[in-house]
């Protein structure tokens, strides 16, 4: 069917040579799946979370062999009351009595065993899940942003998710295997104790199963993979059918994508009826070596019966640990692969646990007091990403309290950077930044944020209310307060217009406002936050100029009364602020105020005269003509 | 309490019935339709079924042997039977335990893999079905439903479909069979033994559905509570600099912890109602056996049954217990899938509301002429907010049309119309004097293209993206689209060329230059109306000069509409449309409106000279 239906696009092509350049869904490369079964290291990385609630494993251990013994032990508490019955001579009642009395003990203790053991071991398992995920998720908020910056969150997603939770069943099944092993020794010793003969040869048969499991597994895997990777390809290629669909109408590609994505359902359900057998050929081999067993147990063991060699109570519960015992061997197999993935796992989360922090506080690190004056210092300060390749070179200015600076240059000239430096993103590698006269790595970086609110050229909504998102972290900012601050900055308006008003739920990421009003709750976020500093990174493009004005507007109240550092694009912004830094190349190539500069007559006067309304405007020739003829 | 009172909560409690029935009559009703598709694959649900109840026949041969072979034993004791003679006759059930355990594993292979067959059978079917739909319905549609539950429908609701012919309809099947015969057969050898062997049945049945049934609403929630904590973790991560910029790292991790307690806790919850229920479902089990045992163990001293009668019975209720407890799996998974398949149903039935007309013909283009007469619309979720008000417009061949107006003003939706995302409400737009309701879709839009704001990358190799819309293209037109969009040096310069892998998982785009590549990717259609709409925003200006200088020429041969911000990207155009609240409010070329000293002179004034001075005369404008 899936070459029939790839047929019909060979017959359609127009030169009657190439295949089409077309696909649905991307193939993702998955990520290693199994480690080495055991792997110390790991091992004891995981322990050390296990570790606070070790009492309770203990526990559960215990429990699960009390468990395991009691369900040993019924098979041969049943045999003991059918033996009475059977020889008139020790017909008495009280040993019936007693078997009985026994086995109704042995069925609570089953009980209260079994609900105990599981009841510790769900819950542990799943909170040391949660431990690890909440450890994980700490170090993220620590470690430095260039480790950040060059991970997705994608996959930090899917170690917080997929592996932890790999974790959680290792756990889990480790307890079980215990068990199994025990219940797979158990049942060993029980049936050579009862009749050594019989158990030898009854017992001849698990050495085959395992064989055929060891051979098996392999082959089942590679299968069972394969169906989970054709799962992954129809749920990707459907996802993007969901996500583009808007692409797909409007270039009319319903019926090739429709063909294509047959092709990979049809994979889909092909790997699954593989795998599907795979997963089905045990059921008759174990069945078959079941009856062979009880069919040996039966002529060997009946015969020793009639000889009176062993009791008929034997030969019943020698039937019963029969049809137990393959079970342990099925599901120790299974856990096998159960610890191979969880020590994958482990590894990964191991790796983004040890990512080392960058920027950390010094062990007298200093308080940065509301009452500092609320100046910002550059002296000498050199900075790259790779520390040979700087981004800022011998870089020095001086922001004085209240004044505002305007940052500006060509992109790639170090403006974020000298931002992101303020804040303590990054260490510089030589020279100092100073806020409020104190280098900036003598603070607590709490402190430090507490001063200095950043907003940044993307504004970034979280999902939540309206008012939740302008309150941010500042929970203890009261309502008036927030509406003050959105009215501030003229955000007030379009809030009320919204169907809930301050309460409106907005959507993923703020996709129901516009850019404009998006940025303009990032100003009055930063508004609430209320510091001494503010520094700023200008949006750059897709806003219409009428929303561009309402931002200028509330960009003179956020100033007010602040130092503002700010990265800026618009000329109506530059000209409004007290001081102007041009920055090219990772040096300051000019400074001083709007007139100052355009009487110099050099790139910035040049670049205002050219009546653009924003320097990003300005076509590239015009730019480095000018920056060639400066240096 | 009077007569009226009476009568009012006589028909809350009717009406109440009704919904009642209502639900009851849906759930049917999507059950039956799911059989409906499984049987459209007669011989897998024919040997699913005969493999079954052969399965289950032989599986309630076994104890039946095994408990004639333990009675073979005692007998031949008790007769004194020469020991050779009763050990060859040992042989007969031996083999017969054999052959009945094989032929039982084969049987329940073949059961079990019949049965998941016709489930991924129907996955692939309605897989297919999905897909078509999905790709198929109406913009208003997708503007409309979550892009997320869509996925978790095509996911998860696909899968409860697929488990409903194993997991219930066989499963029903199944342990009927076992117990309805397994019971028949312990009360019809010893009817007393029998009740007694069997009374662990009605509790277990009932403590399973109900724990099952509990679980699956608690997984709901569950689930939604994961959902949440995985939001907050992402949006973390994705917001990092936010975080770090408000110093907010203890905030967060208070946010962290209060989602991850609500789950935690839950999860506990659950423990908390499985654990006790099967240790309990365990216990009755044993309970009983342990009566079987003393019941059966007296009579057995008594001499009124053989002790093979016991290891029978002992035997049965092994058998039995499993599929005792799965009764809870087969109830959840009714439920599961006439939930499931409501929802995933609910989808496939969706009408489409664009589509071709049933006497719709190709679309012919002679003049390349595009009209707008009198058009009116509104959005199907808001019908009464008019976005566009009778508005009329004509341009022909080789003419740029270029759209301005204040944000919400009814710009795109006017892009919108003209491939037909969404139907006019008023009035009508014609290509050539042909209707465009009237002309089948494909021909519709391989003529009329849209450069959309947000460009959507799939996840393959740029020449794949660019050649999206005519895959067989040779590479020689990729490329030239490639230029066109000011784009082939920098695709060039990338690792792997024209091959690059871009999108979600591929090499990552600035907007400028996902922006370009849609360009890129629209005019490999040659369409004769091409819409820019607000396309050219994150690209500098420089590289939007270039992209103008090379539509001029692309230009002559077609409409070209702008929809744009930056006055720079308009100012050419041969008729300029200011929009405002849905109707043209200014039109002419820019030299004519700049004269008209109105709307778009000081929109004009305000990107070139902006000041506060600006912004005043600004307000006055407006």
């Amino acid at each position: 069917m899936a070459q029939g239906r790839a047929g019909e696009l060979e017959a359609d092509r127009d030169d009657g040579r190439r295949p089409p350049r077309a696909v649905v869904g991307s193939h993702r490369i998955e990520e290693e799946m199994f480690g080495r079964a055991f792997d110390k290291s790991i091992l004891r990385r995981i322990w050390a979370f296990v570790r606070p609630y070790r009492a309770r494993v203990v526990i559960t251990i215990a429990a699960m062999l009390i468990f395991t013994g009691t369900q040993l032990l019924i098979p041969l508490i049943i045999s003991y009351a059918i033996d009475p019955g059977m020889n008139p001579a020790r017909n008495d009642r009280s040993a019936q009595l007693a078997a009985v009395g026994a086995f109704v003990l042995a069925i609570l203790v089953n009980f209260a065993a079994g609900y105990m053991q599981e009841t510790v071991v769900g819950k542990v398992a799943e909170t040391v899940l949660f431990d690890i995920r909440r450890a994980m998720f700490g170090h993220l908020q620590k470690v430095s942003l260039s480790f950040m910056d060059k991970t997705e969150v994608g996959r930090l997603m899917s170690r917080l998710q997929g592996d932890v939770n790999s974790i959680q069943e290792f756990l889990e099944t480790s307890v079980y295997s215990i068990g199994d092993v025990a219940l797979l020794f158990g049942i060993v010793f029980l049936m050579l104790w009862l009749d050594f003969r019989l158990g030898l040869l009854t017992l001849s048969v698990l050495p085959v199963l395992v064989i055929v499991r060891i051979v098996w597994l392999p082959r089942a895997r590679a299968a069972f993979m394969a169906a989970h990777e054709t799962n992954s390809v129809v749920n990707g290629a459907q996802a993007e059918a969901i996500h583009g669909v808007r692409t797909v109408q409007s270039m009319d590609r319903q019926q090739v994508n429709f063909i294509l994505f047959d092709d990979k359902a049809h994979a889909n359900l092909r790997t699954h009826l593989i795998a599907a057998k795979y997963a089905l050929v045990m059921v008759p081999i174990v069945d078959g070596l079941t009856g062979l067993a009880m069919a040996a147990v039966i002529v060997v063991g009946g015969s020793m019966v009639l000889n009176g060699r062993i009791d008929v109570g034997v030969l019943v519960a020698y039937l019963f640990y029969i049809q137990r015992f393959f079970d342990p061997i099925r599901s120790l197999t299974l856990q096998y692969s159960v610890m191979q993935r969880a020590m994958a796992s482990g590894k990964r989360l191991a790796d983004v646990l040890d990512v080392k922090i960058d920027v950390q506080d010094k062990p007298n690190a200093k308080v940065l007091s509301p009452e500092m004056d609320g100046s910002v210092e550059f002296r000498d300060v050199t900075f790259g990403y790779n520390p040979n390749r700087s981004v800022l070179k011998n870089v020095s200015f001086r922001v004085n309290p209240g004044e505002t600076v305007a940052l500006v240059g060509p992109s790639g000239s170090g403006k974020s950077s000298a931002m992101a430096l303020v804040h303590r993103f990054y260490d510089v590698q030589q020279g100092q930044v100073l806020v409020g006269g104190y280098d900036v790595r003598d603070l607590t970086q709490e402190s430090l944020g507490r001063q200095v609110a950043m907003v940044l050229q993307e504004p970034f909504l979280f999902t939540g209310t309206v008012f939740e998102n302008i309150q941010y972290h500042k929970t203890e900012a009261t309502r008036d307060k927030v509406i003050e601050a959105a009215k501030a900055v003229g955000a007030h308006d379009f809030i009320m217009s919204l169907a809930d008003g301050y309460e409106t739920q907005l959507g993923e990421r703020g996709d129901n406002l516009s850019l404009g009003q998006r940025q303009l709750i990032s100003f009055a976020r930063a508004l609430v936050a209320d510091a001494k500093i503010l520094v700023l990174d200008e949006a750059t493009a897709k806003i219409d100029s009428y929303t561009e004005m309402q931002i200028q507007k509330a960009l003179i109240k956020l100033l007010e009364g602040r130092t503002g550092l700010v990265i800026a694009h618009r000329l109506a912004t530059i000209r409004g602020a007290d001081r102007i830094i041009v920055l090219q190349n990772g040096q300051v190539i000019a400074a001083g105020n709007h007139d100052q500069l355009i009487a110099t007559g050099g790139l910035y006067s040049k670049l205002y005269n050219l009546n653009y309304a924003s320097f990003d405007d300005i076509p590239e020739h015009d730019t480095t003509v000018q920056a060639g003829s400066q240096t | 309490m009077s007569s009226d009172a009476i009568g009012s909560a006589t028909n809350a409690l009717n009406s109440l019935t009704h919904v009642e029935a209502a639900r009851w009559g849906r759930d049917l009703s999507t059950l039956l339709r799911i059989t409906r598709m499984n049987l459209r694959h007669p011989w897998q649900v024919a040997f699913a079924m005969g493999s079954t109840i052969m399965a289950a026949i032989l599986q309630l041969l076994i104890p039946q042997l095994l408990g004639r072979a333990v009675d073979q034993t005692q007998t031949a004791i008790g007769g004194g039977v020469a020991g050779t003679a009763a050990g060859q006759a040992l042989w007969t059930p031996a083999l017969l335990l054999l052959a009945v355990s094989a032929l039982r594993g084969l049987f329940t292979m073949a059961q079990n893999y019949f049965a998941e067959a016709v489930g991924h059978h129907v996955a692939y079917e309605l897989r297919l079905a999905y897909y078509d739909k999905i790709q198929r319905l109406s913009f208003s549609f997708h503007d409309r439903v979550h892009s997320g539950d869509l996925i978790t429908i095509g996911m998860l609701d696909l899968q409860g479909v697929r488990m409903y012919f194993s997991t219930a309809l066989v499963r029903v099947l199944l342990l009927t069979m076992l117990i309805g015969i397994g019971a028949y057969m312990m009360i019809s050898t010893d009817p007393m033994l029998g009740l007694v062997a069997l009374s662990f049945v009605p509790f277990v049945a009932w403590r399973s559905s109900a724990t099952q049934l509990r679980l699956r609403a608690t997984w709901l929630d569950l689930h939604e509570r994961l959902s949440v904590l995985s939001r907050v973790m992402e949006e973390n991560l994705a917001g990092i600099r936010v975080v770090r910029a408000f110093a907010s790292q203890a905030y967060e991790m208070l946010k962290f912890d209060g989602a991850s307690k609500n789950a935690l806790d839950l999860a506990h919850d659950r423990v908390d109602i499985y654990v006790p229920s099967t240790s309990a479902m365990t216990l009755s089990f044993f309970f009983a056996m342990g009566l079987v045992l003393w019941i059966g163990g007296s009579r057995l001293v008594a001499g009124e049954i053989s002790v093979g009668t016991v290891a029978t019975f002992l035997t049965f209720m092994t058998i039995l217990q499993m599929p005792v407890r799965q009764i809870g799996l087969m109830v959840n998974a009714f439920a599961r899938a006439s939930s499931c398949g409501s929802r995933l149903f609910g989808l496939l039935d969706q009408e489409i509301t664009i589509r071709d007309a049933l006497e719709a013909r190709p679309l012919e283009i002679s003049d390349g002429t595009l009209r707008f007469h009198n058009v009116s619309f509104a959005y199907p979720s808001a019908e009464n907010r008019a976005i566009l008000k009778n508005l009329s417009f004509e341009a022909r061949r080789g003419e740029t049309i270029a759209i301005v107006g204040p944000p919400g003003s009814g710009k795109s939706t006017m892009a919108h119309l003209v491939p037909r995302f969404y139907d006019v409400t008023g009035g009508a737009i014609t290509l050539d004097g042909q209707d465009i309701r009237n002309v089948t879709l494909a021909t519709l839009r391989k003529a009329v293209a849209v450069v959309q704001q947000d460009a959507f990358l799939f996840t393959t190799t740029i020449e794949n993206n660019i050649a999206y819309g005519d895959p067989w293209a040779k590479r020689q037109r990729i490329e030239r689209a490639g230029e066109f969009a000011q784009l082939h040096n920098y695709i060039l310069g990338l690792p792997a060329g024209y091959e690059t892998v871009v999108g979600e998982r591929g090499v990552s785009l600035s907007g400028g230059q996902r922006q370009r590549l849609t360009i890129a990717r629209t005019m490999m259609l040659r369409p004769s109306v091409v819409v820019f709409d607000d396309s050219t925003a994150a690209t500098d200006a420089g590289t939007e000069q270039r992209i103008r200088a090379a539509m001029r020429r692309f230009a002559k041969d077609r409409v070209t509409i702008i929809i744009a911000h930056r006055l720079s990207a308009l100012m050419h155009a041969d008729q300029i449309l200011f929009v405002d609240n849905g109707e043209i409010v200014e039109r002419g070329t820019h030299q004519e409106l700049l004269a008209k000293r109105g709307r778009y002179r000081a929109l004009y004034d305000l990107q070139t000279r902006p000041g506060d001075d600006i912004m005043t005369q600004y307000g006055d404008a407006r």
